[in-house]
């Protein structure tokens, strides 16, 4: 009886094939984004806000004139990319940590999902769409 | 108030071990505490201007005057200072989360990790001093510059 309820106490309650390595894999994606989004947005905020004038030389002609480039064509993507998934998932932590009831934690993260969707597909498609020789109207 | 079933003498025991008698169960931990409540305010924060900048760009899509118009609004006073909050929370966020890494990979992180913070501390004056100069420069030469 003694043998039978001490035999492997820690053993995990699920059994092993549905266990997995999400939040694993979730741990080191914020770490990996992370250090290349330090590149990728500070190297954005200093080009956009503080050089030669900042945000007041910001208008459509100067997006334009930067995204006639693949190089910053493609820098804006991965940050949006990388940026969204990892501030999304930064986000489901705290949802996670904070709601109280398992319906609010559902309905708080549905909503979190949909806006990532939304804000993905929204930021994609203006980048691989954009025309430059859009009439002013 | 107590939620825990202690008795009087087990009370008594506590205070003369020194135990704190504070109310409440808020936890007053090292600065390392707040620095990972910091991460997480400005991580927040930058998330949900993100949603409203990816949106904000979207309007190149709808025609150059309407981004024009829109992208004004950046550069009035209170927004333009706006600005430099979200510079600020982005690299402190950014700083922390190099300091959290090396905290992470680093054999030495964890014992240098308080030494760590205050370096991300210094670190950021230096770089909020003349980057928040050279974002307010035009607006408050405009606002009290001239005539």
């Amino acid at each position: 009886m003694a043998d039978l309820a001490l035999a492997n106490p820690r053993a995990p309650k699920r059994p092993a094939a549905r266990r997995s390595n999400f939040e694993l894999y979730s741990w080191l994606f914020m770490r990996i984004s992370g250090l290349i989004l330090v590149i990728l947005v500070l190297g954005h905020l200093l080009i956009m806000n503080i050089l030669d004038g900042g945000v007041h030389r910001i208008n459509w002609g100067f997006v334009a004139g930067r995204w006639a480039s693949p190089f910053w064509q493609f820098w804006d993507l991965a940050m949006l990319w990388l940026a969204e998934i990892h501030g999304g998932n930064g986000l489901r932590t705290i949802i996670d940590d904070y709601a109280r009831k398992d319906s609010t934690r559902f309905w708080l993260k549905i909503l979190l999902y949909v806006s990532m969707v939304l804000i993905l597909a929204v930021g994609t498609m203006v980048i691989f769409t954009f025309d430059p020789n859009m009439p002013a109207n | 108030m107590s939620t825990t079933a202690s008795t009087a003498p087990e009370a008594a025991a506590s205070d003369r071990a020194g135990a704190s008698r504070r109310q409440g169960t808020f936890y007053r931990g090292d600065p390392g505490m707040w620095s990972w409540v910091l991460h997480r305010i400005t991580g927040v924060l930058t998330f949900f201007f993100l949603f409203v900048h990816v949106l904000d760009t979207a309007l190149v899509r709808v025609s150059p005057n309407t981004y024009d118009q829109v992208i004004e609004t950046y550069k009035t006073p209170i927004v333009n200072l706006l600005e430099v909050g979200l510079v600020g929370a982005v690299l402190f966020h950014a700083l922390n989360g190099i300091r959290v890494m090396l905290v992470d990979f680093w054999s030495k992180g964890p014992k240098l990790q308080k030494a760590m913070l205050w370096v991300i501390g210094v670190v950021w004056v230096v770089v909020m001093v003349p980057g928040a100069f050279f974002m307010l420069k035009r607006t408050v030469e405009t606002l009290f510059g001239g005539n």
